[in-house]
Formats: structure tokens, C-alpha cells, sequence
């Protein structure tokens, strides 16, 4: 039986399969394509046509190999020069679960791609290849992951075939991305020798590295444990929507509808709503298939107030003694990710958080930071493309946020460019003072 | 309180995600409209859309690019659909366009690459600045690099090289009078996805979807339906053979492939089973170039 057709049975026996998304960083010379086309190949998720596509193209570049990189290469300029320029979604499953993989290209504008990649991702997976260690690259994809807090790291050493199989070279890059890691913030990390060519530790656990007594790739993958990832202790139910039906045979209905960033809402909780702090009490919990005992996330719901009060899209559902800040001062990491004009220290801005969209003026930047060194310079005076820094903003109306750390979801946000209205930078909340 | 009590199946977390994207185009983009083509995909929207705003009805009007070329089956089933949820149907008809100059038909009778100019005129007179598409990042490879809100300029095309970068669920809609926005709920969703989906909610599809007895010829390996639109050849042999559709697109086009699967759960089986991409089985206007579809897009396509 096929993966996807045992796939198919688990969901028939109603055993849950879930979701895990998770992004790869790596450049196309450590063997990221090569990766993502076994996991692909090997849980039958590549389809011929596809195949037979690529085997074409690669045969008529001369290629000396089928090329699988063009598999996700999927632009006419990508293809033509040989790079990748953006992030490519691609998709498989196996019976536990369906992978989302954002796949950001190592070289061309990494930061701002693998930032978008991670901004989602429950696990990020780094490769290195075993005949030349970490790279300056390797360390910089750390950083991000960490700064992003992508909760699950995997370093793949790849290449393992062309250095024997060696132990001594696996943990010699084992030891040294784990002393760097512990710098950063990185909650769990779990280190994989491979070769993804070959398949080695790839499904499953390659008989020519028996010293290793970890769990192949796919395995890990398919068991992380991510649902205590999740925030359930907060609760923050941003207002996307007010349903109120203009109709003969529904009325009086009045229902906030939106998705749950973090905790568990039920019917009877005292909460509170922001920035207005009028509580009330949780009349329902519904969904178009009914009532629901429970939200958490990422469920969509619509919930129902005991009170009449006024709330509108981009007010917060919280609980009186759990509340996020209620900040017009904000403290953030910011990711610049224009190349036309930088970040600059007076600058007004969009911005979007949660729901709620407000304007905002840069008030200072206390250092930019290398992201290779993380060295802070103090002397900067503007972010450009692909720079990070540590920034004060003030907006127009209060943000309703948390740290970062604390939430992704509410301590996130995008910066828009007004004239433009292009995505300009990508904010993480440091404080609210 | 265990987290393992607080976990959610796949299908529930691309159901909350596709919902929450409808939800934000209705909170921010005046003018929203969902292109309805009677098509599987399509028809999941049309689910979502529902539960997003329920109680309330769908808040916005469906639109049909109708080649002319239109499977009876399908059409019966969007006017019925459409009839049954109270919606605004507004059609935009090639055969229309041929008729004003708008477009010209091509040399080889399809009009896939004709749609385009059609919807365009139709988004301006109705002044739509979000459309929602059924497509899947699944089911293309330039299809893979597409945002879930996709920035159009004021000629509806896409410039795959300038997408501004998406992060967390925070969707930047935001554009000048005369561009919109792309959207697609269903980035997420695999072919099998929405199968199982289908499944799980009960949702009546076209019956084309499932096996039938069709006169077919075949045709650069795939089985296409002779019909009106679709004559056979000189050559050609007409044979019956049983046959469902996977992609529902124009008539002149869309090929259907061998099945027995006459019910939703046969089709999943062999949906999970098969070893080709439902686009590379099924659909002539996609074996053109190995860019078909990123030429298509960049020109306005959906």
C-alpha cells in the first residue's frame, strides 16, 4: 500500500492525521533540492508527469543527472538561470501527517524568504553538507529560525556518502552547531546524518551508519510533538468580523467571528474586551456546524456575548486577569525586506497586527544587528533589504500585543509602505512598555 | 488539561485557515466576488464561504467565465447551486466577446487564453478589487510561488518576480483604485484534501465527476469527449469508454481519464492511488510549454 493510500485509510478510521508545516533552508549545493525530492519520491508524492517533466528538462540542459532542484524551481527566469527566487510551497503526506514545506532559496534575498518561511513554520530544517561543515550560511539560518521562534530546529548533515559515513566528522559539526545554538534561543534541536541522494536516514534508519541512534528524518518529522507548541494559556481572540445577518428569518444576531490566536474560550468564561475593557460573559461558541464546547487554535469560530457591547473588527477577546498590553509604544525586532528605500528613523508606516491596522512613525533604532556576528551597531542611522535592527515605534491607535516570545501570533506584525502599499518589513515585539 | 485533547485534524486546520481568509477579504476589500465555474474547487469555496458567514448569507456574488463551451451537466449544476443559496450570478460570456470584438477565436478552437481579456472587462465594469480562485499551489509549479492574496495591476497581471512576501496570517490586501487582488483560500489544499473533504462534508458535485459511459477519442494520450465543441477528427476512432473527469474546465479542452470510481470514496482511492498530477492528466492547455501556466498568469489568468 502507498503512503498516501494508507493516508487515506487512517483518515477512513477516523485516526486524527494533523498538520505540520515546516521550512528548509540550505543552499542548492547542500543538497536542499535533492532533500525535498526524496521526501517527496519516497512517500510517493511526486507524480510521474512531474518526473518525467524534469527528467526532459534536465536531459536537455545537458544536465548530468536528473536535476530535482527544477521541481521547485517553477518560474521561466528560475529556470533559465539556474536559481530560486522565491518561496515555493510544496505538499505531502504520510498516514500521521500532512507536511506543508516552504521551501526559501539560501542565496538570493535569504533573509526576507526564509523569515517568510519560518513566520509559520512549527520546524525548521537546516542543511549542511558534511565535507565542509557549518558555514557563515548555516549559522545565519540558526539565527533566523531562533529569531522567528520556530520551535523545532533538525540540522541534516548531508553528504554523510562522501565522507565514509564518518562519525567523527558528524559530530564534530554535531557539537559545534549545538554550541552555537545554545546562544541562540532555540528550544529543541535535533541533529540527523544523511544523504539524501543516497536516502540514507532518510525513511528509514541507514544501515551504514549504524553508530547513529537517532530516528531517520521522516520519522522525527512525522512525531515531533507540536501541539504543546501551541499557546492554550492566553487567551486572545482578535475580532476579524462582526455577523450580524440583515435577514427576515435570523435576528438580533450578533456574532464576532474570528480565528483563536491562543487559549481555550467556552461558553460561561468572564472575558474581557479591548481596548474598550468592558467585560462580559461567553454566551456561545458556534460554528456553521453548530455549537462548540471548546475553541482553540486555529479554530475559526464565531463568539457570542452575553452583553450588548459595542466591538468591532480589530478589538481583542481576552480574559480580566490575562490581558495583552494596551501599547502606542512599541519595542521590536524589525525585518527590512524593501529594495527600494530603507528604514529610516522618522519614517511613518502601515502597519498590521493581529486584525487591527494602524499607522506608525519610527521613533528610533537603537542598532542594527549582523546577523553573522550578532554584533550590534549602535551607529546605525537606517534598515535596508535583508537588514535587521532593534526598533522604537509609536503608532496612532494602541496595539493590543504580547512579546513575540509569549505569542507569534500577537506579537507579529508587517510593516506596508503607504504609497506603495507593498510589504515593506516584518515586526517582532521586544516590549511594551 | 492535556494539549493532546486540544489537537485538530488536517482538513480542520486548512477548513480555519481558508475561512479566515475569506473573513479578512470580506472585513477589508469593499468589493469581493468568487469565480464560481461549477468546479470541484469551486464548489468547496462556495462550502467555506458558507460556514465563514453563517448565519448570514455569502456577502458577495458569484462569477462564471463562460467559454460557451460549457459541460450541460455543469451548468445545470451552477444554476441550481446559485438558485439554492440566493446568490447574484454574474456571467462573463466569451461567446459575448466574440460577438462584440473584444476577442477573436483562435486558430485551434480553445479558449482557455480568450478567458482572460473577458474576465479582465468584467472585473472593471463591476469594479471588483478581490476575486477569489479556486486554485491550489498543488497543482502548478508556478502555482507553488503564488501568494494566498496575489497583487494584480491595473491590467490583471501577475508579476511573479515582485510578490510581496506574506508572513504569519497577515494579509496585506491593500492596493490602488483599478488593481486588486487575487485570492486564494485553498493555496493549502491537495487534490486529495479537497477529495476528502468533499467526503467529509457531503458535498454534491457535477456528476462528470463520477464514472460514466462517454463516446471518447484519443488524443496526444488523453481521452477526450466528443461533442459539440469537440469533434472527432478525421482518423480518429470514436470508442464508448468509462470515464469521470477530474478538472472541470472548457469543454474543447478538459480530457477525462479511465475510471470506475463512481462514488466519493472510489475516487479518493484512486486520487491517493494515481501517479499523475490531475492538470498533466487532464488538461491540453497545460502541455503547451513548459511555462503554460506562468505565461497564462502573468497575462491575467486566474
Amino acid at each position: 500500500m502507498s503512503t498516501e493510500t494508507l493516508a487515506t485509510a487512517a483518515v477512513a478510521e477516523g485516526r486524527p492525521m494533523d498538520l505540520l508545516r515546516f521550512a528548509t533552508a540550505g543552499s542548492v549545493d547542500d543538497g536542499k533540492s535533492t532533500l525535498i525530492g526524496r521526501l517527496l519520491y519516497d512517500t510517493k508524492s511526486l507524480f510521474t508527469d512531474q518526473l518525467a517533466a524534469v527528467e526532459a528538462v534536465s536531459a536537455a540542459r545537458g544536465d548530468e543527472y536528473t536535476n530535482l532542484a527544477l521541481l521547485t524551481d517553477g518560474l521561466r527566469a528560475e529556470r533559465e538561470q539556474g536559481i530560486t527566487i522565491d518561496v515555493a510551497y510544496r505538499y505531502f503526506a504520510t498516514p500521521r501527517r500532512k507536511f506543508i514545506i516552504a521551501d526559501t532559496p539560501g542565496h538570493i534575498q535569504y533573509t526576507r524568504n526564509m523569515v517568510t518561511g519560518a513566520s509559520t513554520a512549527d520546524l525548521a530544517l537546516i542543511l549542511v553538507d558534511a565535507r565542509k561543515g557549518l558555514v557563515e550560511q548555516s549559522r545565519r539560518h540558526a539565527f533566523l529560525c531562533s529569531l522567528l521562534r520556530v520551535p523545532h530546529l533538525v540540522l541534516c548533515v548531508n553528504k554523510m556518502d562522501l565522507v565514509d559515513f564518518s562519525q567523527e566528522v558528524f559530530e564534530r559539526i554535531a557539537d559545534e552547531f549545538t554550541a552555537f545554538a545554545a546562544k541562540l534561543d532555540v528550544p529543541d534541536l535535533t541533529v540527523v546524518p544523511i544523504s539524501a541522494l543516497r536516502g540514507d536516514n532518510i525513511v528509514s534508519r541507514s544501515e551504514n551508519m549504524p553508530w547513529y541512534e537517532g530516528p531517520a528524518l521522516l520519522h522525527h518529522l512525522e512525531r515531533v510533538h507540536i501541539a504543546s507548541d501551541r499557546n492554550l494559556v492566553d487567551v486572545r481572540f482578535p475580532v476579524q468580523y462582526v455577523i450580524r445577518p440583515q435577514s427576515t428569518t435570523v435576528t438580533d444576531y450578533r456574532g464576532y467571528a474570528g480565528q483563536v490566536a491562543s487559549g481555550v474560550l467556552k461558553p460561561g468564561d468572564e472575558v474581557m474586551v479591548l481596548p474598550s475593557g468592558f467585560t462580559s460573559r461567553i454566551a456561545a461558541v458556534e460554528t456553521a456546524d453548530g455549537p462548540v464546547a471548546e475553541a482553540f487554535p486555529p479554530m475559526s469560530v464565531t463568539v457570542r456575548l452575553e452583553n450588548e457591547i459595542d466591538i468591532s473588527r480589530g478589538d481583542m477577546i481576552c480574559r480580566p486577569n490575562n490581558a495583552p498590553a494596551v501599547a502606542q509604544d512599541i519595542e521590536a525586532m524589525v525585518c527590512w525586506m524593501d529594495e527600494t528605500r530603507p528604514l529610516q528613523v522618522g519614517g511613518k508606516y502601515s502597519i498590521k497586527h493581529t486584525t487591527r491596522a494602524a499607522r506608525a512613525i519610527v521613533r528610533g533604532l537603537h542598532y542594527r544587528l549582523d546577523i553573522n556576528s550578532l554584533h550590534r551597531d549602535e551607529s546605525a542611522t537606517e534598515l535596508g533589504l535583508n537588514e535587521i535592527g532593534r526598533v522604537r515605534l509609536r503608532t496612532t491607535i494602541p496595539l493590543l500585543a504580547d512579546e513575540y516570545r509569549r505569542n507569534r501570533t500577537t506579537g507579529g506584525f508587517i510593516i506596508i509602505d503607504e504609497a506603495t502599499n507593498r510589504t515593506v518589513g516584518a515586526g517582532m515585539i521586544v516590549e511594551t512598555p | 488539561m492535556t494539549s493532546a485533547a486540544y489537537q485538530v485534524t488536517h482538513l480542520d486546520a486548512l477548513e480555519a485557515e481558508s475561512i479566515f481568509v475569506m473573513r479578512e477579504v470580506v472585513a477589508e476589500l469593499e468589493r469581493p466576488v468568487l469565480l464560481f465555474s461549477g468546479g470541484k474547487d469551486s464548489i468547496v469555496m462556495l462550502r467555506l464561504a458558507q460556514k465563514a458567514f453563517a448565519p448570514g448569507h455569502i456577502p458577495f456574488p458569484v462569477m462564471h467565465v463562460d467559454t460557451g463551451h460549457n459541460f450541460p451537466e455543469v451548468l445545470d449544476y451552477r444554476d441550481r447551486r446559485v438558485a439554492e443559496l440566493g446568490l447574484q450570478l454574474v456571467v462573463a460570456s466569451v461567446p459575448e466577446a466574440l460577438a462584440s470584438g473584444l476577442v477573436r477565436e483562435p486558430a485551434d478552437g480553445t479558449r482557455n487564453r480568450i478567458q482572460t481579456p473577458v474576465l479582465l472587462e468584467a472585473v472593471e465594469k463591476h469594479r471588483f478589487n478581490a476575486l477569489f480562485g479556486g486554485a491550489r499551489r498543488d497543482e502548478e509549479k508556478a502555482r507553488a510561488k503564488e501568494r494566498m492574496f496575489s497583487f494584480r495591476d491595473e491590467f490583471g497581471q501577475w508579476d511573479p518576480k515582485n510578490q510581496r512576501p506574506e508572513l504569519w496570517a497577515l494579509y496585506n490586501g491593500r492596493h490602488h483604485p483599478g488593481e486588486s487582488i487575487r485570492v486564494f483560500p485553498l493555496s493549502n489544499w491537495t487534490e486529495l484534501d479537497v477529495w476528502h473533504y468533499i467526503a467529509r462534508e457531503r458535498i454534491e458535485l457535477p456528476s462528470i465527476y463520477y464514472a460514466h459511459d462517454r463516446e471518447v477519442v484519443e488524443r496526444d494520450g488523453m481521452l477526450y469527449a466528443v461533442n459539440e465543441f469537440l469533434p472527432a477528427r478525421a482518423g480518429e476512432d470514436r470508442f464508448k469508454a468509462r470515464v469521470r473527469y477530474r478538472t472541470v474546465g472548457d469543454a474543447s479542452c478538459t480530457a477525462a481519464v479511465r475510471s470506475d470510481a463512481d462514488t466519493v470514496e472510489k475516487v479518493i482511492d484512486e486520487v491517493a492511488a494515481t501517479r499523475i498530477t490531475e492538470r498533466g492528466a487532464t488538461r491540453g492547455d497545460d502541455r503547451v510549454s513548459e511555462a503554460a501556466m506562468e505565461d497564462r498568469k502573468r497575462e491575467g489568468y486566474f
